[in-house]
């Protein structure tokens, strides 16, 4: 077996089974970093041993053996810092653990993550870190944070985790709610990364997670609206890129749509509009997966039922404003009530870093170019173009220009 | 786990307590005090005078210094601690809850670092 193959599988399981592995291993010391150090001695075993050797029946046992062993070690040696060149004794290593107990650990250091505790701004990028194996440098993307900083925070709350000694347990159901918010959200975030940018392992990872914290939490609205959330998103999979080239919702062909999985969700979200109080606004995730199923509706209507969707954008800016649903409800506006009633909501629009925000561009591009104003437009889609990030929206804003181009010549 | 409870409260709260509220809150203390020996976990407390009769010494600067007054001044301050044995922080958690300071005042946890090293 090749270098590489061995390399990639390793790099399979490291991403599949990260957050089952950490939790495993800090479970019981408490020590998330010594658990990490571990866990990434036990990924170097495993390059070296794996090329020569093959991949073990159960790489994840066989790591998992690895990092306990080389842990042990390290605490044998006590400061000395002495790392083994073999893995002899390792190579038939095979774990006893049930696949039950791992969900449950992991599900344990997303409560530990989420421990009234430690700061509040840190939960959700600690849980990025440990249980998704997200790494610092993405994570401050996301928050738009520093990478510096944003490491020297996770190293700070990983610390008090060991030394103020929360414990890794599942907490008490009252508990639930307080720490259930920022499960949600890391939960949430794991995905979108994801499905820009991975390659779908982590996206199944976290709409498993989203599935179990709805079954733990039947009367959690939000645990509920989140699953039906990523099931929608989950459903269309097949039906987002076409040939290299993004497909926007409303114009994907439904007949790649997961049918089942959308009338799951359906049925999850209705299960949530039940749970919550009545009279009550929904809050952020149940809004957004409503949003997701008026979209999903057109595989059954045939259109899109762009007022019911303005009218969702605008309790979602109630419930939880934020730049992506602002441009979103502009988007939806343009289509509901014309072009130009989209480029007024646009210029509404308040938020630092809306300049930088690709969205914005391609939206108010779309907009500019229904009004005729072609030059203007192809500006606007450009200054997107620059800012994409991800291959197949930028393939997407691509052929938009093209369009634009045969229509001023 | 052994946690140390620092409990913290201004001073001025305390100026206009009449006799009666010192015996209430003698009474309301000591029954914290039965409650975490009761459950096994007591292991030591102080109730201590005001910060401002306190008295500071250092070396730090390669001479002796003492120093009339607390170490900081602040609004609210030490007043006394609970130092007890439970499992983890959401037991010392549920304790800190439960110690009367926490109606008036706040309760600092802070695990020991003599088993971490």
């Amino acid at each position: 077996m090749s270098r590489d193959s061995a390399q990639a599988r390793a790099e399979d399981v490291a991403r599949a089974a990260y957050g089952k592995l950490i939790a495993m291993l800090a479970s019981r010391s408490g020590d998330i970093i010594a658990a990490e150090d571990a866990l990434a001695d036990a990924f170097l075993a495993a390059l070296r041993t794996w090329p020569e050797r093959g991949i073990p029946d159960k790489p994840e046992a066989w790591l998992l053996t690895v990092a306990r062993n080389r842990r042990t070690d390290q605490a044998r040696r006590d400061a000395r810092l002495v790392i083994t060149d073999e893995a002899n004794d390792m190579a038939d290593a095979q774990g006893t653990e049930p696949e039950e107990t791992q969900i449950d650990e992991r599900l344990k250091l997303l409560f530990v993550c989420a421990h009234p505790a430690i700061d509040a701004g840190i939960r959700t990028p600690l849980m990025l870190q440990t249980v998704l194996g997200l790494e610092a440098e993405q994570i401050a993307k996301a928050f738009l944070l520093k990478p510096t900083t944003m490491a020297q925070r996770l190293v700070r709350a990983k610390k008090k985790i060991k030394s103020a000694g929360i414990p890794f347990v599942m907490p008490e159901r009252e508990a639930y709610p307080d720490r259930m918010d920022a499960v949600l959200e890391a939960v949430y975030g794991a995905y979108a990364v994801d499905w820009l940018e991975g390659d779908g392992d982590l996206s199944h990872e976290a709409y498993f997670l989203s599935s179990i914290l709805a079954e733990l939490a039947p009367d959690n609205p939000e645990a509920l609206g989140l699953t039906a959330l990523i099931g929608f998103i989950e459903a269309r999979r097949d039906a987002r890129v076409d040939q290299g080239v993004l497909v926007p919702v409303p114009e994907q062909d439904t007949a790649f749509w997961d049918a089942r999985l959308i009338e799951r969700s359906v049925s999850i979200l209705t299960q949530a509009s039940l749970r919550r109080t009545p009279k009550r606004m929904p809050a952020r995730f149940q809004l957004e997966a409503a949003i997701q199923a008026v979209h999903a509706a057109r595989s059954v209507t045939g259109k899109t039922d762009w007022r019911a969707l303005s009218q969702l954008y605008h309790g979602l800016m109630h419930a939880y404003p934020s730049i992506g649903a602002a441009v979103g409800r502009a988007a939806v506006v343009a289509e509901d009530a014309g072009p130009s009633e989209g480029l007024k909501m646009l210029q509404l629009i308040a938020y630092d870093g809306l300049e930088s925000y690709q969205p914005f561009h391609a939206v108010r591009a779309q907009c500019l170019a229904e009004l005729g104003r072609v030059a203007e437009a192809a500006e606007a889609y450009a200054r997107a173009v620059s800012l994409c990030t991800d291959q197949p929206s930028r393939r997407w804003l691509e052929t938009k220009i093209a369009n634009l181009r045969k229509k001023m010549s | 786990m052994r946690y140390t409870f620092l409990l913290y409260s201004d001073p001025a709260m305390s100026a206009d307590m009449t006799p009666e509220d010192w015996v209430e809150s003698k009474r309301v203390f000591g029954d914290y005090i039965a409650a975490l020996q009761e459950a096994g976990v007591f292991i030591d407390t102080d109730w201590l005078h005001p910060a401002d009769t306190a008295t500071t010494i250092t070396l730090a600067g390669g001479e002796k210094r003492v120093q009339d007054g607390p170490f900081a001044e602040t609004k609210e301050t030490l007043g006394g601690f609970f130092a007890i044995e439970v499992k983890d922080l959401d037991e010392a958690l549920k304790w800190a809850e439960r110690c009367p300071v926490v109606h008036y005042g706040k309760v600092e946890i802070r695990a020991s670092a003599m088993d971490s090293v």
